[in-house]
């Protein structure tokens, strides 16, 4: 699904990323963990493909693609949905007419016709049912004065919508309420499939005990410093990250 | 527009009886004014600025044969909106001269809504516009001011609102580019709480011109102004918004507020933008800015990351950049009618907006 091979990245000439490895089959779940600062975020904008952040070493196969080579969109195309940790107020663009031309632009590199407004809003209603969030917020302007929970339900039912291949979610718990954290939690697992993979950024157990992943990372300094099972995601909780940074 | 209203329409800049509606006595062309109407419009016609101390009013008052007077009594209420067409037809070159009176006196309300329109792209007509509205204590006038005209158009307008105490103007306009597409509005605030709230959009492409001029004169205390303007400039189009609010001495404790914000989607668009803020008093509160920028790099990003093409993503910011003035209009008839047709002009599918609402 995702094969991460030495990945250097720089930003405004900082290095961020200082050699990261990581690979991701179908149906597993990774968890990204590691300290402020540390590159999660820049990853999820590596591979999404955002201008300013340059690659200067490694390489990306995704699905059998270089994806380092794709546009933006077409990595969306390919299947994979960065959920961000800080989603853009867009005023203007109403939520239901950018779900639309995702949906749409989506389904045309399938080779399937657009859906027509009023299929589509059906759709539209049932996601945002499943989410939580009330069918409203489909008519305002993209994440415009939603709330932090808003957003990130919103950034949950983009990724039902689009249905990826490799959802990365980039600190969607953080600053959700219980009951919020459960419908992300939910939304994330009626969506696990044996071909469909997830990296979810957290700082937070809780997230995990919902979510449970197959493999919990260290991110720290630009590179996955341990790997491990779900209990070392508990271990990190007791102990912080101090103990693993001096032994590196 | 599909709208339940008092309409009055101008082929050419004469009077189209047949296409028109029966004429409430409220309502009448110069032409027939009843003594007591001739009165009215000798008193106010021209009287917000005096004729010769605007360029355009004055080219308009040498040729004044014809107009349209709207006088509400005090206390009155027009029960339907007025709406005005006036239509440019034909492809001989016309001068068509239109002229508005409203005189509201105290505590009258009414709707106008003023639709220029041309049948076909190449026309090349001249229009003068002179409309002047005179708000007396309390009245309360809504006021539309659309500019869909074809490219080769000329087109010279003015609009002078007198505003009295407590009186309130809402008033929205529209403009598409044409060959020349110059709309001045002059307002003073004379009697103290009167509001005034301006909101504008325009939308020259190709090698267009838009020009809009507001300035916008404080006499007195106590008012409010309210003035928002926001320009998506294409290809090698130019548009130029001069907006300027005086302050005078007397009108302490004034608020008024000036932002004009510019979309250049080519770099060979220009925006001559120039707010001015003359303050003479000293207890106001006034705020303006003017910005011109480019689509949010972030935005476009975000939307890009879930899969729609750039340049689709462009149409969308930009329809974005003026649909929350176009959401913001009162008059349902006015949006419903703009919102598919300014989608169309963005590329947009315009269906699903019609769903939605
Ligand atoms: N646009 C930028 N310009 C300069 N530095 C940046 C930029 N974006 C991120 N950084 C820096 O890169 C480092 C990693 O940031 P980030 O990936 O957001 O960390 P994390 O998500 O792990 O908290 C930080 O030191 C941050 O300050
Ligand atoms: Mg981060």
């Amino acid at each position: 699904m995702l094969s991460i091979t030495n990945l250097h990245a720089k930003v405004e000439d900082k290095d961020i990323l200082k050699g990261l490895n990581l690979k991701v089959n179908p149906g597993e779940i990774h968890a990204i963990m590691g300290p402020n600062g540390s590159g999660k975020s820049t990853l999820g904008y590596v591979l999404s493909g955002r201008d300013g952040y340059e690659v200067t070493q490694g390489s990306v196969e995704f699905a059998g693609k270089n994806l380092l080579d794709l546009e933006i969109e077409e990595r969306a195309h390919e299947g994979l949905f960065l959920a961000f940790q800080y989603p853009v107020e867009i005023p203007g663009v109403s939520n239901m007419e950018f779900l639309k031309a995702s949906v749409d632009a989506k389904r045309k590199h399938l080779g399937l016709p657009e859906l027509s407004a009023i299929e589509f809003m059906k759709l539209a209603r049932e996601s945002s049912k499943r989410v939580n969030l009330d069918a409203a917020f489909l008519k305002r302007g993209v994440n415009e004065g939603f709330s932090g929970g808003e957003k990130k339900r919103n950034e949950i039912m983009q990724m039902m919508l689009l249905e990826p291949k490799l959802c990365i979610l980039d600190e969607t718990d953080s600053g959700l309420d219980i009951d919020a954290l459960q419908v992300v939690a939910k939304g994330v697992n009626e969506m696990r499939s044996p071909d469909r993979s997830f990296i979810v950024v957290t700082h937070y157990q809780r997230l995990l005990d919902f979510i449970v992943p197959d493999f919990v990372h260290v991110l720290s300094g630009g590179r996955i410093i341990k790997t491990g099972g779900k209990e070392l995601a508990l271990e990190l909780e007791q102990k912080g990250y101090g103990w693993l940074e001096e032994a590196v | 527009m599909l709208i339940d209203a008092i309409r009055l329409v101008f082929v050419n800049g004469i009077f189209d009886a047949s296409a028109s509606s029966e004429l409430p006595a409220e309502i009448v062309r110069f032409s027939q004014a009843s003594a007591d109407q001739q009165k009215i419009i000798k008193q106010h016609l021209g009287s917000v600025i005096e004729g010769d101390k605007h360029l355009f009013s004055g080219l308009n008052n040498a040729w004044v044969d014809e107009g349209v007077l709207i006088h509400l009594k005090a206390g009155q209420e027009l029960t339907k909106p007025v709406y005005l067409v006036q239509v440019s037809q034909g492809a001989v070159a016309h001068a068509i001269n239109h002229r508005l009176l409203v005189v509201l006196e105290k505590n009258s309300r009414a709707e106008i809504i003023e639709h220029f329109m041309s049948t076909e792209e190449k026309q090349s007509h001249f229009v003068n516009a002179v409309t002047e509205m005179v708000l007396q204590d309390n009245a309360c006038l809504q006021h539309y001011n659309l500019h869909l005209e074809g490219e080769q158009q000329q087109h010279i307008g003015a609009v002078h609102v007198n505003l009295g105490r407590g009186s309130q103007f809402r008033a929205f306009t529209l403009a598409l580019g044409s060959q020349l597409m110059r709309v001045d509005y002059q307002c003073h605030h004379r009697g103290e709480g009167a509001e005034l709230n301006l909101q504008g959009i325009y939308l020259p492409r190709n090698q267009q011109l838009v020009d809009y001029h507001t300035n916008i004169q404080h006499w007195v205390p106590h008012c409010t102004s309210n003035e928002i303007f926001r320009g998506i400039i294409s290809d090698q189009a130019k548009a130029v918004f001069n907006g300027r609010i005086h302050i005078h001495p007397q009108a302490q404790k004034t608020l008024a507020e000036l932002s004009n914000k510019n979309l250049l989607t080519s770099n060979k668009a220009e925006i001559n933008t120039k707010p001015e803020l003359e303050i003479y008093a000293d207890d106001v509160k006034c705020a303006h800015g003017a910005t011109v920028s480019q689509l949010n790099a972030n935005a476009l990003y975000y939307l890009q990351s879930r899969g729609v093409l750039r340049a689709d993503a462009q149409v969308m910011m930009s329809f974005g950049f003026i649909n929350e003035l176009l959401q913001a209009v009162e008059q349902e008839a006015v949006r419903q009618y703009l919102s598919p047709k300014l989608a169309k002009l963005f590329g947009r599918d315009p269906v699903l907006d019609e769903v939605e609402s």
